[in-house]
């Protein structure tokens, strides 16, 4: 078991360390640092003075040099103007040259600035990243019970009229993507034109307004059930009809297993089996999936945020990837591997610690 | 003109009726609900000792039937509409619902024609004869059938040009006329206006034509891709298969929104990146059907000879001709260095970037999925028996296990093109789609959200359309599992 962990966590390390050197790679080919130089610098600059800017602001040393310094391996460089002014990688505003460390980097827990929002990235990706983990926490809360009572529902009578209503339903939330089941709330739920509120409004239920808010921009201040609904119903909806679909099978294999027909000969009731028997070995394989869908969540969170205009870490990425913020789109990405990586690993090991047929052999 | 009615002259009759299926369809679902809450179960079919069948009904039988009888009447009244649309005289007669219908006269031929041809020669017809015996699969086909006969109708379904503006006719409500229509034109806006004055039923059905102008291509390659490298890995094992499915895994930790953001970003796409990849991912059909035809044909040295040949010929031509493209001049040489005359098309840039990105994060995917079948195949009899008659690794991987993994291959296809077809338009929804004028249906869900609680004809449209095409191809592959399962 140690031994295990021990492997699936070097070839997890293996694979971060390509992914942020291909990430690296492409954030940093050279029409993004000219873009980033005339950004910075003048747009009108000439290609030998693009080349000097870059010089002086620690672009120009080889790729893989410049990743190990982002990295915290390799020392950051320093440079010293005509004028005496030391300028340096570690150095930052303000600082005495002297006083600056040689190691800052990824390992030092210094992501750099981002140029477009002239602060810490640090700074940024934390505030935004808790405003994403309130979204993601309210999703999974509604998609996971959802999900696994929809799929032992239709899995524990397979072939019944609930099972292939409750399939149908799965497989329709499997081809509902985000933006289009956002787009359907909104018409739905949140326009004073047409849909469910004006109905209310005209009854008397609802005085003005609409039954829910179409974004969520208060809720960064002050999440309430009116603005905070849709975008995680919509988050909610496409992961849950695929875990309710491996629930489904899973389920649907447990209750065909020989120590439930044996607990069915005994006089236990359905609703034993069910509950006491079934479940438990039933939910081992959902539990992989859940961890799963953290990567999935990830493309649906950027598409929430941007739909609904909530500033977390998705709409974060987005801005960093069209302003050519480099060291933000640097950290973001950097978060969603290690996102991916450690769920990944996760559920690797909690598979083989939950099945007991693994674990003890 | 005055503006159009949903449901034209047909409305006052078959509204109500619908209304009362829905309501009835309401009341039954509830009353079935409530009565197995209760405890009452579904009457049961008896022998009787003369070996006749009784079946004693009780209320939750009579529920369900309400119910049945409510879905045909409301799918009748759907049949009425579509029906009336054709035959009725006159647009405000026809109303919106049925000039739609009208304008998609040629999909219903099609379809019917199809579903006929189907149904009465279904013994025949092996694993897609059986798709008409599973409701949902038949469901499904159909979805998806009418999506690909209104793209290839599109020419005559369509009211307009998918870019046709006409200004008076921003944001104007479906069923809107035209202020002042040219001869021949079509009178109005069936689905309204969008932001800049084209017509959204139009832009729905060029969008459809575009969307299945890229997936099942891009899935096709994506298979390719998959195949050719998941069958060697699965079937050799060791070092090579370690080294593929590490970096297959790779690829499949890398967060597709990240992805598609870095690709797509100019700077990105001026460095060339899409074009490699391009180099790199359309190369594995040529290998795959260079190593098909060689393993088949091994003995018999001239057709083998003959067909490898026009393979290469035709195969490299076509590839030189994809990835190079002489007239641009931002792309590094060694694009550009296949001779003009030579180039057979050039693929419009943002086409081939969005196509590498899709093939790119769905081939990893097909790949463990192959392995995984290969894995399993080979332990089967027949492979064994085929190594002992000396049959050589690639003939038994490609004409031995291949044809015997279709079933799952064929249920994962389908499923894929719907994932593709989801993530094209997360492209689009991004704006990073085919073209900013495109109408493909991620675009135009992208434009009409940004008034979506003001005016929300435009985005609806295309984002049914979507989710409609992706279930249908969904439906479909859930049929073909099941009915492939009952072998």
């Amino acid at each position: 078991m140690g031994l295990f962990i021990l492997r699936r966590v070097g070839v997890m390390l293996l694979t971060a360390l390509c992914l942020t050197f291909v990430v690296f790679f492409l954030t940093n080919l050279h029409p993004n640092l000219e873009k980033l130089a005339k950004t910075q610098g003048n747009t009108r600059m000439s290609d030998a003075e693009v080349a000097s800017w870059l010089d002086r602001n620690g672009y120009g040393g080889p790729l893989i040099l410049r990743y190990g310094e982002w990295l915290g391996v390799v020392p950051g460089w320093t440079r010293e103007a005509d004028d005496g002014t030391v300028t340096g990688r570690c150095i930052d505003r303000g600082m005495e040259p002297g006083d600056a460390p040689a190691f800052c980097g990824l390992l030092q827990f210094d992501l750099g600035f981002s140029t477009v929002s002239d602060d810490e990235v640090s700074n940024i990706i934390g505030g935004r990243l808790g405003y994403t983990g309130i979204l993601m926490f309210w999703a999974f809360a509604v998609m996971v019970p959802a999900a696994l009572l929809v799929g032992v529902l239709a899995g524990m009578r397979e072939g019944s009229r609930t099972d292939r209503s409750l399939s149908t339903f799965a497989i329709a939330s499997t081809a509902t993507p985000e933006y289009v089941s956002g787009v359907i709330f909104i018409v739905l739920l949140a326009s004073s034109q047409i849909g469910v509120s004006p109905l209310l409004v005209q009854w008397g239920w609802l005085d003005g307004g609409t039954l829910f808010l179409g974004s969520a921009r208060s809720a960064m201040d002050d999440i309430t059930f009116w603005n905070f609904t849709l975008p995680v119903m919509t988050i909610a909806l496409y992961g849950m009809g695929y875990i309710a679909r491996m629930t489904r099978a899973s389920m649907a294999e447990v209750m065909t297993a020989q120590y439930i027909r044996t607990a069915r000969l005994k006089g236990v009731s359905f609703r034993n089996i069910v509950l006491k028997h079934a479940l438990r070995n039933a939910l081992i394989a959902p539990f992989t999936v859940i961890m799963l869908q953290f990567p999935w969540l990830l493309t649906g969170v950027v598409i929430v945020e941007t739909l609904f205009n909530y500033n977390g870490f998705g709409w974060t990425l987005v801005q960093a990837a069209s302003n050519n913020d480099i060291e933000l789109l640097l950290a973001c990405s950097i978060v969603a591997v290690f996102v991916v990586l450690v769920t990944q690993l996760i559920s690797d090991i909690g598979y083989v610690f939950l099945n007991p047929r693994i674990r003890i052999s | 003109m005055e503006p159009l009615t949903w449901s034209g002259a047909l409305g006052p009759f078959l509204n109500p009726i619908m209304l009362a299926a829905l309501v009835v369809f309401a009341l039954g679902f509830v009353t079935n609900m409530l009565l197995t809450l209760a405890g009452v179960r579904a009457g049961e079919v008896q022998i009787n000792p003369d070996h006749t069948l009784t079946m004693d009904r009780t209320p939750v039988d009579y529920a369900l039937m309400a119910m049945k009888y409510a879905v045909l009447l409301f799918v009748a009244c759907c049949v009425g509409y579509i029906v009336g649309g054709m035959v009725m005289p006159g647009l405000e007669a026809k109303g919106i619902i049925g000039g739609m219908a009208a304008r998609l006269t040629p999909v219903w031929i099609a379809l019917v024609v199809v579903f006929g041809l189907s149904i009465s020669f279904k013994r025949k017809l092996g694993l897609y004869g059986k798709l008409f015996d599973s409701p949902i699969g038949m469901v499904g086909f159909g979805l998806v059938m009418f999506w690909i006969f209104s793209a290839a109708f599109a020419g005559v379904v369509a009211t307009h040009g998918p870019i046709d503006v006409i200004s008076q006719m921003r944001n104007e409500v479906p069923g809107s006329a035209l202020p002042a229509p040219d001869e021949g034109m079509y009178p109005y806006y069936l689905l309204g206006g969008d932001n800049l004055g084209r017509d959204v039923f139009s832009r729905m059905i060029y969008g459809g034509q575009e969307v299945l102008k890229i997936t099942p291509a891009a899935t096709l390659f994506a298979f390719m891709v998959g195949v050719t490298l998941g069958l060697p890995a699965g079937y050799f094992g060791g070092k090579l298969d370690t080294s593929i499915t590490f970096i297959a895994n790779l690829a499949l930790a890398f967060p597709v929104i990240l992805l598609f953001f870095l690709l797509v970003t100019p700077e990105i796409v001026a460095a060339g990146v899409p074009q490699y990849m391009s180099m790199v991912l359309f190369v594995f059909p040529i290998i795959f059907f260079v190593v098909l035809f060689n393993s088949r044909y091994h003995t018999q040295a001239p057709k083998r000879n003959l067909l490898v040949a026009a393979t290469l010929v035709i195969g490299l031509w076509a590839y030189l001709s994809l990835i190079s493209n002489a007239d641009d001049p931002d792309l590094p040489l060694i694009f550009r260095l296949w001779p003009k005359p030579l180039d057979l098309f050039d693929i419009q840039g943002n086409i081939l970037i969005v196509f590498v990105s899709v093939v790119f994060v769905n081939s990893p995917t097909v790949f463990r999925i192959v392995r995984g079948i290969v894995l399993d195949i080979k332990t089967r009899d027949y492979v064994a028996a085929g190594q002992t008659r000396g049959e050589g690794p690639w003939y038994i991987m490609l004409w031995e296990i291949l044809p015997n993994a279709r079933g799952p291959l064929i249920v994962d296809f389908c499923l894929r093109i719907g994932y593709t077809t989801i993530l094209l338009g997360t492209l689009g929804f991004f704006g990073l789609g085919v073209s900013p004028e495109s109408p493909d249906w991620g675009s135009t869900i992208n434009e009409g959200r940004r008034l979506l609680t003001i005016y929300p004809h435009p985005a609806l449209p295309p984002a049914l359309a979507l989710m409609s095409l992706v279930l249908g191809l969904n439906l479909l592959a859930d049929g073909l599992r099941e009915e492939s399962l009952k072998d």
